[in-house]
């Protein structure tokens, strides 16, 4: 078989297209690299949508730690406290099981118009639960970067902008 | 474990949850905390090892020991750590029993690889098949902790490099000055010093080694992590204490061991900083040292 037949029957297999099965014999070098190449499509699918995601939520949640409103502040420094101080491991499963835990059919909610349905059936699923999980920590660790990273703008820079007149 | 615990179904409230807390599986469940602990003191030392004698290696004259040295710090660094968790076991566990078969069974035919199996002869095993299953459980813990401290010494060793390139150019000059060896300087100048340097990096990798310890899971050692998973799943009622799935509750008794840690271990590290940047020609060293000679 050649690299190009196993790259066309196996390449996106980890996404459900082409053949179910593995290669039943003699698998090449090729085979494998392949095989190992399609499941990374889930490695830059997690990586980029929780980066990009978690960067504007981990600015927002900065920003929050920063503030000098205390009901902003407290709630994100636990969240980061939170999602810092424990393994990714034991997250994925509070998560997953919390999940589990939910109506298998949906979450109706009264609004007093009109009645919806969340559906919670998707949250279970990997490419789902495991993206939020890694959304909440990857925005958790760089909330921690961006909040550094304000505390250390010079305050001369703060004092120069507010003797120009410029609003908070 | 108590006396009133001998039929659970008529209990109900405190007592029920004071029989049901203290079963022997749950008495496993808390003597697992300990094996965390056991990794995390197996390891330490290990990966300081590692960590000073990559730092060394990389900071030698001769290139081989250099080349060595920064191989394996590239290499361990570039590659995730998961994939370090799960190969290195695996690799020694064959490698050791490969060597054993060539050794003990030296007549043996048939080839060891057959497809995806590893074949050995009964002798070559380790540990022995006849072994308690005590001893198997320790072994695969200690090809765990080695795995372990292979990875976070790479870390170590790339940390403690920098703590010793960071100590000033002109301090180690002044010891060339007052005609010190290579040696002494090293252990007069850079050896007590680097510390404070090294400090920060090595702090930051304690807590991702103590985030890292729920993956012994994933090696099959029953750390707490499988003690969770095999307590909290629902029990039917054909078990002594029928519950329905409290997997959530067991994890959420992990999340605050490790938040436990995690804070303690900033705690003293934060008491640590301040101690071993005593009497240092840096900002804190000097803030501190005013500091102390208030208090005294």
């Amino acid at each position: 078989m050649s690299c190009f037949q196993t790259l066309t029957d196996y390449g996106l297999r980890s996404i459900g297209l082409g053949v179910r099965g593995l290669p039943k014999a003699d698998i090449s070098l090729c085979d494998q690299i392949v095989l190992i190449g399609s499941g990374m499509i889930w490695n830059i699918y997690f990586a980029v949508i929780a980066l990009f995601l978690g960067f504007f939520a981990a600015t927002t949640i900065a920003f929050a730690k920063n503030s000098s409103v205390a009901l902003f502040r407290i709630p994100s420094s636990i969240f980061i406290f939170l999602l810092r101080g424990s393994p990714l491991f034991i997250q994925f499963f509070i998560v997953y099981e919390t999940f589990v835990l939910l109506p298998k059919v949906g979450i109706d909610l009264n609004l007093l118009i009109t009645e919806i349905t969340i559906e919670t059936r998707w949250l279970t699923r990997a490419w789902l639960g495991a993206l939020i999980v890694l959304f909440l920590n990857t925005t958790a660790y760089s909330a921690q970067i961006f909040y550094g990273a304000i505390q250390s703008i010079p305050i001369g820079d703060i004092e120069a902008a507010q003797s120009l007149g410029l609003t908070e | 474990m108590f006396d009133y615990c001998v039929d659970p179904q008529s209990l109900d409230g405190f007592y029920w949850w004071s029989c049901y807390l203290t079963t022997v599986k749950h008495i496993s469940f808390y003597k697992s905390f300990l094996v965390v602990f056991a990794l995390l003191g197996v390891t330490v030392p290990l990966i300081l090892i590692f960590g000073f004698m990559g730092a060394v290696a990389r900071q030698s004259k001769l290139y081989p020991i250099r080349l060595f040295g920064i191989t394996y710090t590239s290499i361990v660094r570039g590659v995730p750590d998961i994939i370090f968790f799960l190969f290195v076991p695996i690799a020694l566990d064959q490698g050791i029993e490969y060597f054993r078969h060539k050794i003990k069974c030296p007549d043996w035919t048939d080839p060891i690889r057959q497809g995806n199996d590893f074949v050995v002869c009964q002798l070559a095993k380790m540990p022995m098949g006849s072994t308690e299953q005590w001893i198997h459980e320790t072994y695969g813990f200690f090809l765990a902790a080695f795995a372990f401290s292979i990875v976070f010494g790479a870390f170590a060793a790339n940390t403690i490099n920098g703590a010793i390139n960071a100590i000033p150019q002109a301090q180690i000059e002044t010891g060339v000055a007052y005609g010190m060896s290579r040696k002494q300087i090293f252990m007069r100048i850079q050896f007590p010093q680097m510390w404070a340097y090294a400090l920060p990096g090595l702090s930051n990798l304690w807590m991702i080694l103590i985030k890292a310890t729920p993956l012994l899971f994933l090696l099959g050692v029953q750390d707490i992590v499988y003690w969770a998973r095999e307590l909290g799943g629902t029990k039917t009622a054909r078990f002594t204490y029928p519950h329905e799935d409290w997997r959530l509750g067991y994890f959420i008794v992990l999340l605050v061991f490790y938040l436990l840690l995690s804070w303690l271990s900033e705690i003293f590290f934060d008491k640590l900083t301040l101690r071993v940047t005593r009497g240092q020609a840096t900002l804190s060293g000097i803030n501190n040292k005013n500091s102390g000679n208030r208090s005294s």
